[in-house]
């Protein structure tokens, strides 16, 4: 048993803990929880890179009755990249809230979010994911409420209410499953689940309950208000790793142990889904007249491409192929996440220094702020998926698979959706060119500037050109859980 | 030489403009001269680097630096006579502009962000040359519309940002085509090597259909870039941009990119002879003879000096085109040999048009009476380059026609001698008057704004070095056209490998 794995979850756990005893050494406590929690994810990364899957059952107790924990090649990145964004935020949040008070409120909250983060990536059994869906619906709308105000207030109710109500579907689901297999681990579920109609039911009800956590077109209607009157690091942990962990676990509940039940046309459905989010989020972004808005609808198309993946994959055995479509789908959720909270890291700058963010009226601030803009610039090119960026070689492979098996039709929502991106995204930074004085230095405040920079470069640079280590974390197992 | 070496090398030349742009961005604003360092530095080091490359790929010695990104997706740099070409082109007049961007901006703001995204703008092209894949190109031809766009937009006019959003809109339109192509033929044929005499001349005929549209779509995405007619609309668009901007979108970077990559796609992808026997060779001379006519007419209406200047590239540069879209190697010769042609005389051109601008107010070509008088040097530079356009021997650009003439009768394309000429004497009517008004027509009482006084020379150092050492590359260019290591000579290195393989 590898102590990583429930590491990953009690850390944050305990600093949360830490914070709400001691809230006047919030900052401080906090701080350390995150660089911990981000060490014993380096670890796991480790240890998944040299030993391939691992698996730590709680208690020592196996399977059935148990709980287990579990890390494949493919959780191990998406950890590590909540770990590289969390500790992001955490840095900037420190110089984002002005008022103590609310620094105060951030801390315990924010680190209860990542816990149940690192529970969702790492669960192994159905009713693990239901805990921590609710832990992570609990902790996101409080923080979203953080920004006071009326419409953030109203907004992150909605919010709380649609996690409640996702939730409580998803558990429905997890009932089904468990009256008719007595069983909710996802390894041995692998080898029971058939296409009958219990359990396509049962996947009907759990699909439903995570599509409407993940924003998935049309239930998506929620995620714009939420995400554009939350703090701006809390935006960029809600757009970055939020809806990625339930669309992840959908994608990886449809990929994996449900395999048998999903049939082509479902899959299809799925992919369509996906492509009316591409269209409508990309348009929505476009017409959109504040920054933060723009990057919330923009979330909306991004979840959309992680489902265009679906019919693709559904169809294929293990093997080469299906790797490369999996390692272009995880690269995809990569460098959104990153790419996402860096533009919401950097919106937020803008909005502090201008008091607003109307991106008519954006023009002189941004020329203000290069490194910020830069960022802005940085995360859009992962945003439109335009060469470096690791979204590029996504979608490429993306296009590539549509082609190959004869299912043309997805190239047009990526095409458009590409397109659409890069018309919101120069819409912005054309602002930023002025006659609007600019400051000597590139970076005018190191800690707030500077978290937003390393994750848009990471997503572009990092992810674009070293993106072959990936399928190396892939290669030993297939994903399976 | 060293093994390491030979898998650094292109990665190393492509870094050594990469890593100082980097690192501009981050200099201080009033550190002129750490940027300055850098830049020259960078400069300095991709020439001698790009030396080394020469004499190795004229030994046959091979280079490739070779990254993977994903499984059957690599980035390959690569040198081959092809990309050595273009590779030294590109890093001469980049040395060249770098110098007269520092004398043109000197004391105007925002130059850390300049010269890091003009760095950035050279590192693209040259990995755009040293693509040794159609992914790698596609990736550095979509980073080199990155980098060009705030360049273009650089000012921060409303006409800088209009002019900058219509180059976004063709270059991001164009770019989603050749992606699309790309993507598509690598299902057909695999990794798209550039290999001499191309990669898909063995696959079975079935195919053939598809490699058409393919075509289509890739010279899409590719003739925006080069200006082919009807998508050549930003580039008249884009002038609002500073001088060197200009002079390095229309000889080095963006216009010759695209060239490049048709002349890659042609020769290095799908092979002349398959590209021949497809009917793709005839639409590519169809659409470049079109170009050619349409911009010198065009340009003959311009009164603006850079507008003319630009209308002036959409023809010519689709010489290049036409050159490769002529089967046979003495055509591939003059296209190619022009590729390098055009680039020193148009951007000799636009740097004068840059000295006139920035030292008297010059912006139109009906304020040009006298000004020989004035700023000989200049217009003694601007001579030198409008002649060789117009192709008068012994300058550069006879060399290209003359090749280019010769080709299409070897050939068998009579036709295209018919559009030579007509393009030579439209050429001759745009740039004749303006020489006659600038050296034979009496100067005006004022120039319209007068901004560096005339003192030892016509106008700053920075501003006159450049055209003059371009000028005399065009001379030397047509005069030592057969000696060793001449545009015209290593032209027809790449023709004799295309060729004889």
């Amino acid at each position: 048993m590898n102590a990583s794995l429930p590491l990953a979850v009690c850390l944050p756990l305990l600093g949360a803990l830490a914070t709400t005893l001691a809230p006047a050494r919030a900052r401080a406590l906090g701080l350390i929880a995150a660089l911990a929690s981000s060490g014993v994810v380096l670890w796991l990364v480790v240890g998944v890179w040299e030993q391939g899957p691992l698996r730590a059952s709680l208690g020592g107790w196996s399977a059935p009755l148990g709980i287990a924990l579990a890390a494949d090649g493919a959780v191990a990145a998406l950890l590590a990249m909540t770990a590289m964004v969390a500790l992001a935020i955490s840095i900037h949040a420190g110089g984002y809230f002005r008022d103590p008070e609310r620094l105060r409120q951030f801390w315990p909250l924010w680190l209860l979010l990542w816990a149940a983060l690192n529970a969702l990536f790492l669960a192994a059994d159905l009713f693990n994911i239901y805990v921590g869906l609710e832990l992570l619906g609990l902790s996101g709308a409080a923080l979203a409420a953080l920004g006071g105000g009326r419409a953030a207030l109203t907004a992150s109710l909605r919010y709380l209410l649609v996690g409640l109500l996702g939730s409580m579907t998803y558990l429905l689901g997890v009932a089904l499953i468990y009256a008719a297999h007595g069983q909710l681990d996802l390894a041995l579920l692998g080898t029971r689940l058939g296409p009958g109609l219990v359990d396509a039911t049962a996947l009907a009800l759990l699909s439903l309950g995570l599509a409407l956590k993940a924003a998935l077109f049309p239930l998506h209607f929620w995620l714009p208000p939420t995400h554009a009157n939350a703090p701006a690091p809390v935006s960029a942990a809600l757009s970055a790793l939020v809806g990625k962990v339930a669309a992840w676990l959908l994608l990886m509940l449809w990929l994996g142990p449900f395999a048998a039940v999903t049939q082509p046309a479902a899959a299809t459905l799925l992919g369509l889904l996906g492509a009316c989010g591409v269209i409508w989020g990309s348009w929505r972004a476009l017409r959109a007249e504040r920054l933060k808005l723009l990057a919330a609808h923009s979330t909306v198309a991004q979840i959309g491409y992680l489902f265009l993946f679906v019919p693709l994959i559904q169809g294929l055995d293990p093997g080469p192929e299906r790797t490369a479509l999996l390692g272009a789908l995880l690269l995809m959720a990569l460098t959104h996440g990153f790419a996402k909270a860096a533009f919401f890291l950097a919106a937020g700058q803008v909005q502090q220094l201008a008091g607003h963010d109307r991106i008519d009226a954006l023009g002189g601030t941004a020329q203000r702020l290069p490194a910020t803009t830069f960022t802005l610039g940085l995360a859009g090119v992962a945003l439109i998926g335009l060469p470096p960026s690791g979204s590029f070689i996504g979608k490429w492979l993306l296009l590539e698979a549509a082609i190959d098996q004869g299912q043309w039709w997805w190239i047009l929502p990526v095409l458009a959706g590409t397109l659409l991106a890069a018309a919101y995204v120069f819409r912005v930074l054309a602002r930023a060119f002025n006659q609007e004085p600019t400051p000597l230095h590139f970076v005018t405040q190191v800690r707030a500037e500077l978290p937003g920079l390393v994750l848009a470069l990471l997503a572009v640079a990092g992810l674009g050109l070293a993106a072959g280590g990936l399928w190396g974390l892939l290669e030993p197992v297939e994903i399976d859980r | 030489m060293s093994s390491a070496l030979d898998t650094l090398l292109p990665l190393l030349i492509v870094c050594s403009s990469l890593v100082p742009g980097a690192a501009i961005f981050l200099v201080r604003e009033d550190s002129h001269l750490l940027r300055t360092s850098l830049n020259m530095a960078g400069a300095l080091t991709k020439l001698a680097l790009v030396g080394v490359m020469i004499w190795g790929v004229y030994h046959e010695h091979d280079y490739e630096s070779r990254i993977s990104l994903a499984p059957g997706l690599d980035l390959v740099f690569a040198a081959d006579a092809l990309s050595v070409l273009f590779v030294t082109l590109s890093s001469v007049l980049w040395l060249v502009t770098t110098i007269y961007a520092i004398g043109y901006l000197e004391r105007t703001p925002n130059r850390s962000r300049f010269f890091g995204f003009f760095s950035l703008c050279v590192s693209a092209t040259v990995g755009i040359a040293l693509a040794g894949n159609l992914l790698t190109f596609v990736i550095c031809y979509e980073i080199l519309t990155l980098a060009t766009y705030p360049l273009v937009a650089h000012r921060g006019t409303p006409e800088a940002t209009r002019g900058a959003r219509i180059y976004l809109y063709y270059t991001v339109g164009g770019g989603a085509l050749l992606l699309l192509g790309a993507v598509w033929l690598q299902t057909l044929a695999g990794p798209l090597d550039f290999v001499q005499g191309g990669i898909l001349g063995d696959l079975p005929a079935t195919l053939h259909g598809q490699f058409q549209v393919i075509f289509v779509l890739l010279l899409a995405g590719l003739g925006v870039k080069a200006a082919l007619v009807p998508l050549h609309g930003w580039l008249p668009q884009s002038m609002v941009a500073p001088a060197p901007v200009s002079a390095l979108l229309h000889a080095v970077a963006v216009v010759k990119a695209g060239a490049f990559g048709i002349v890659r796609v042609v020769y290095d992808v799908y092979g002349v002879g398959l590209a021949d026997a497809l009917g793709l060779l005839a639409l590519l001379g169809a659409l470049a003879s079109v170009t050619i006519l349409y911009g010198s007419l065009r340009a003959l209406v311009q009164d603006g000096l850079k507008s003319r200047l630009a209308y002036s590239t959409v023809s010519q540069v689709s010489y290049i085109a036409l050159g490769t879209s002529i089967f046979g190697p003495i055509a591939t010769v003059g296209g190619l040999v022009h590729l390098v042609h055009q680039g020193i005389m148009k951007i000799t051109l636009f740097f004068c048009a840059g000295n006139y601008a920035e030292t008297l107010g010059i912006h139109r070509v009906s304020q040009m009476d006298g000004v020989g008088r004035r700023m000989p040097w200049t217009t003694l530079a601007f001579s030198a380059g409008a002649l060789g356009m117009i192709g008068i021997p012994p300058l550069a650009g006879f060399v290209s026609k003359w090749y280019l003439g010769l080709g299409a009768i070897d050939g068998g394309a009579d036709w295209v001698l018919a559009v030579l000429a007509a393009s030579g004497l439209l050429n001759a009517a745009y740039f004749l008057p303006i020489l006659y008004r600038a050296w034979f027509r009496p100067p005006p009482e004022h120039w319209p704004e007068e901004r560096i006084a005339r003192r030892r020379l016509e106008t700053r150092a920075a501003l006159l070095w450049p055209p003059l050492i371009t000028a005399t590359l065009c001379l030397l260019a047509g005069l030592f056209a057969a000696a060793p290591f001449s545009p015209l000579e290593w032209a027809e290195l790449i023709a004799r490998r295309e060729y004889d393989r």
